[in-house]
């Protein structure tokens, strides 16, 4: 049985623009210990698919339309807010883009961290405080004693990474949200944070649900991969199998658009036509179908539901795509 | 594909790009503004309101108002009376300069114009007693109009001093940075620490003494002293706001980026820092102008305010309240000068909330 | 921080400065004495009280003498030495030129205490009201109370204070009498002009609880928060509310101001012996010393708020540095 199974996800928000449909019936199972990329342009519904699992979507203007959210046995959108509680910070965790602003700027590292052990486990404060320096030790900071009693201003974004992480992992979750957690960094603090959260992924056994919309990064951390385009999960299967041969036309442009270092230097750098679309007014058939270069009538009036690939290596798992021009 | 470099775009990609920003070209700041003005009902009926009332103000004497200044001394003030229209009691003739005087105080020339109007059209017609009358038999109703325009161009004539003062202090300050800008603030963050209404009290106590030599009289009319004064208290936080905009428009990206394109000084000043600016300070100015009523009410309580026999609304309050008594409350001095500022202050109030929402740019094209 | 302070310290002595030459050499600038006006002084009279208060001095002598440190007169630094010192640099603002037999010290020393008390009471009744109304609007955004409160508040900023006050007392003296109407003493004499007071001001602070409440909760920092699992009492308490009342916090300088001004009317209305209402009638009776020391002591203790301020500011935000301000 899977860790987390996700069932036909809707979320919309209601604004002055019209409704938005961010979510639109997302599926998928994550298993224990694995790492599964979601991968999309900002917009795409990745983030909001997250915040929507641990009931964090601010309502108004959100809501969670339908779904099901199967997490040890529990429906977690039919939770208390107390039971919600629960499970937030303590068995599901979540760390954030942009560690300067997800810290509050007005408390201490050790506040932050402290809180947490006590809120879940009812620890001492004496007691969480030496387990939240022997976190920050964990991700590597050194000096952690120090760090307590720094705030966040005082540390570098690296290190205020790692001390997200570290809060996060504090209950030791059996499952972590990371939403876009590189992004806000340098490159080379990028590399050392996944090497971190890989580290701590194998000692723990933590399951990993990591957002990016750097394909560089799904390709070194995560065994599978989900596409989202607009809401909808476009195409799915393992990451080596889906980069191998991508069979949704938008993944393919995604692909074609990383620059490679073995390919021809002076060859014009592929991009994707057009713009995402505006989720406030979709396009009745296939939402990609504007930008498509395969597009055929049918995708226009119809959405292309998500199939398993015809002839996909079973090994390659779960392999399907949303696309009506997908042949064996 | 172009072989000579490597990021040229295809002459098909350049018209597509083309396309798409003229696709995504927006409307100017103002238009923008003014749109969601409009939608901001409160904001906007607000601003419907002030222009009625400016305008009323503007042309009082036009109005067939009685005169603000007859006494008719009856004991006590007599309430409002709703039954009767008008009567034909205005009957004043305006021959000589003097004549002004009998109905009015001394006015400036375009104001003994328009009380010509005024009689040529409506003859001896003047209102009832709508208001009610003050402790000495005066009509309330001309009081307020007339008091409005005291009130009304006090509040502009201050704001626009230290709206003048304030932006190029803050401008200057802004632009020229460094060493100077430091000092600069540094002298505005100790004036902040003032308490200059004290100063101004004291000053202003000097110069309302009767005086017999009338030799100071000339040389300093107190009206100006006033605005002069409350202009140069309050330009210290407009000239924070907009050195505070300046010095961020300054350091922004898409100056940077105007600049980058080629655009010259004069279209990056008037194109991109002047609406900019101009936004901060239009806000700003909603918010000062009623602050500045206030203040020439608390004046007026003070005794230091306009002289009678002209009129404001911080006087007629002031006279509202002296009339308070355990034995009879005469309402209506209370509640018409107090209702007629009270509800210009908060459309005032309201307007500038609803023109800060409109002119923020991190709201703009919502709603 | 010491740095910080002697810096604030170097400033205030810059500014009170400026404001007792200016004041000063204005009110000598001004023809007539603070005696002339009065009826049935004969010259020689007059000249005794001029020579009394040295108005027979020339001006920059008076000036040195009210300054300080030397106490110019014969008594002082050339007389019999038994009072060397004085001056407004020693602490010592003069005697008072109206209310006889009393100096500015005496005035202050009796009436300042009442003002601070009337003062306290306007802050509290600032405070409770206007943060606990900017919380329900925060909170309960478009909600029928956050309208009404909104509403209340809106009315308070547009009113002049002795307005309010005149409906308050109309309304909770006379229609229901449940305060004195005037005098001073008990806490029931200082709840309703401390009301009227405050309240208005609680409007604005309404609006700055509200503004900063919404603007911390729009936070990333809050969603870690419930991220983590606190429950909504701690988010609020512990991670929003810190931030959120810092804008108060700040307004409190010129809160100060505001009241000491504020009170200048409320003291006259509720016929309270403050410093105030000396004030008042010092400047319109010409008491030009008893005005101008209470014009340096309000200076001074505005000056003092805003340092205060800016220190309680520095240990709330550990982002701001005191050296640079």
């Amino acid at each position: 049985m899977a860790l987390l199974d996700v069932r036909d996800l809707s979320v919309r928000f209601e604004t002055h623009q019209g409704t938005v449909r961010a979510v639109e019936r997302v599926s998928f199972r994550l298993e224990r210990g694995e790492t599964l990329g979601i991968v999309g342009e900002s917009g795409s519904g990745k983030s909001v698919t997250c915040l929507a699992i641990l009931g964090l979507i601010p309502s108004p203007p959100g809501v969670v339309e339908s779904g099901a959210v199967d997490f040890d046995g529990r429906d977690l959108l039919k939770l208390s807010a107390a039971e919600l509680r629960h499970v937030r910070g303590n068995e599901i965790s979540m760390i954030f883009q942009d560690p300067m602003t997800s810290l509050n700027p007005l408390l201490t590292v050790a506040r932050q961290l402290t809180e947490v052990l006590e809120i879940h486990e009812g620890v001492s404060h004496r007691e969480a405080r030496k387990r939240a320096a022997a976190a920050l030790g964990d991700v590597g900071i050194p000096h952690p004693e120090a760090r307590l009693d720094a705030y966040p201003h005082e540390l570098s974004g690296g290190m205020r990474q790692r001390a997200m992480i570290a809060m996060a992992l504090l209950c030791e979750p059996v499952v972590l949200f990371a939403d876009e957690p590189t992004t806000a960094l340098d490159v080379t603090i990028q590399a050392q944070i996944l090497e971190l959260m890989g580290e701590l992924q194998r000692k723990r056994g933590t399951a990993i649900v990591l957002i990016t919309h750097d394909l560089g990064v799904v390709a070194g951390m995560a065994d599978r991969v989900h596409v989202m385009y607009a809401g909808r999960l476009v195409e799915t299967g393992t990451t080596h199998a889906l980069f191998a041969a991508p069979q949704h036309p938008y993944t393919r442009g995604l692909l074609e658009s990383v620059p490679t270092l073995t390919g021809d230097p002076d060859a014009e750098l592929h991009s994707i036509d057009g713009q995402p679309p505006d989720l406030a007014a979709l396009p009745s058939g296939c939402a990609f179908a504007p930008r498509c270069e395969l597009v055929v009538d049918g995708c226009r009036s119809a959405v292309p539901p998500l199939e398993p690939v015809p002839g996909a290596d079973p090994a390659a798992g779960d392999r399907r795509a949303a696309c009506f021009e997908v042949k064996p | 594909m172009d072989p000579s470099g490597r990021w040229n775009l295809h002459v098909r990609d350049e018209e597509r790009l083309l396309a798409e920003a003229a696709e995504y070209r927006g409307e100017s700041l103002w238009q923008d503004a003014w749109r969601r003005l409009k939608r901001d009902r409160t904001a906007f009926w607000s601003m419907i309101f002030l222009a009625v009332f400016v305008a009323l103000s503007l042309f009082a004497p036009l109005l067939p108002l009685p005169s603000p200044i007859a006494l008719d001394l009856k004991a006590e003030p007599q309430p409002p009376v709703w039954t009767e229209l008008g009567n034909r009691g205005f009957d004043y003739t305006f021959e000589t300069d003097d004549d002004y005087k009998l109905a009015y105080w001394d006015l400036y020339w375009h104001d003994k114009r328009l009380v010509d109007v005024r009689k040529a059209v409506f003859g001896d017609w003047q209102t009832g007693r709508w208001f009610g009358t003050d402790s000495k038999g005066r009509d309330l109703l001309s009081r307020i109009v007339w008091g409005s325009r005291t009130s009304i161009w006090v509040a502009f004539a201050a704001t626009l001093c230290s709206l003048v003062i304030g932006v190029t202090y803050g401008a200057f300050s802004g632009l020229i940075g460094g060493r100077v800008d430091n000092l600069m603030m540094r002298i505005v963050d100790v004036l902040y620490s003032i308490p200059f209404i004290f100063v101004v009290i004291f000053i202003l106590t000097f110069l309302s003494e009767p005086r017999q030599d009338l030799e100071t009289e000339s040389l300093v009319d107190k009206g100006w002293v006033f605005f002069i004064v409350i202009g140069a208290i309050y330009w210290l936080t407009m000239a924070r706001v907009v050195r505070g905009q300046v010095l961020s428009l300054k350091n922004s990206e898409f100056i940077e980026a105007a600049r980058a394109v080629g655009a010259s000084t004069a279209r990056i000043l008037f194109v991109h820092v002047v609406p900019n600016v101009l936004s901060v300070v239009i806000v700003y100015l909603t918010l000062t102008i009623p602050a500045i009523m206030l203040f020439e009410a608390f004046l007026s309580f003070l005794g230091l305010g306009i002289e009678p026999p002209k009129v404001s609304w911080g006087l007629l309050a002031v006279d509202g309240t002296d009339a308070i008594n355990p034995i009879r409350t005469f309402w209506w001095l209370v509640v018409f000068p107090a209702g007629a500022m009270g509800s210009t202050l908060l459309a005032l109030n309201f307007l500038g909330d609803g023109l800060r929402d409109a002119l923020d740019p991190k709201l703009r094209g919502k709603h | 921080m010491l740095g910080f302070l002697l810096r604030r310290l170097g400033w205030f002595v810059i500014t009170s400065w400026v404001v007792i030459t200016v004041s000063f050499f204005l009110m000598r600038k001004v023809p007539g004495g603070p005696f002339s006006g009065e009826r049935n002084l004969t010259p020689e009279i007059e000249a005794n009280i001029n020579a009394k208060y040295h108005l027979d001095w020339p001006t920059w002598k008076q000036y040195l003498h009210y300054l300080g440190p030397l106490n110019l007169d014969e008594r002082g630094l050339f007389g019999d030495r038994s009072k060397p010192f004085g001056g407004v640099l020693t602490g010592d603002l003069g005697p008072s030129y109206k209310m006889r037999d009393f100096t500015v010290n005496d005035v202050i020393a009796q009436s300042l205490p009442i003002s601070v008390m009337l003062g306290l009471v306007a802050l509290m009744w600032a405070l409770a009201l206007g943060i606990s109304a900017g919380l329900v609007s925060a909170l309960r955004p478009r909600t029928g109370l956050d309208l009404t409160m909104r509403l209340a508040a809106t009315a308070g900023i547009a009113l002049p204070n002795f307005v309010i006050a005149a409906f308050l007392i109309i309304l909770f003296v006379f229609l229901i009498p449940l305060f004195p109407v005037a005098g001073w003493g008990t806490l029931k004499h200082m709840l309703l002009p401390g009301f009227a007071l405050g309240a208005p001001r609680a409007a604005y602070i309404a609006r700055l609880t509200r503004t900063g409440m919404l603007e911390v909760l729009s936070q990333d920092y809050i969603r870690t928060a419930v991220a983590k699992g606190l429950p909504n009492r701690l988010v609020l308490m512990r991670h929003a509310l810190k931030g959120g009342l810092l804008p108060v916090v700040s307004y409190l300088g010129p809160m100060t101001a505001w009241i000491l001004t504020g009170s200048l009317v409320i003291e006259k209305i509720f016929r309270i012996p403050g410093t105030g209402s000396h004030f008042v009638n010092a400047a319109l009776n010409r008491d030009y010393t008893l005005a101008m020391g209470v014009t340096i002591l309000f200076t001074v203790l505005v000056y003092g708020m805003n340092t205060l301020v800016d220190l309680a500011y520095t240990f709330l935000d550990p982002r701001i540095k005191l050296e640079e301000s």
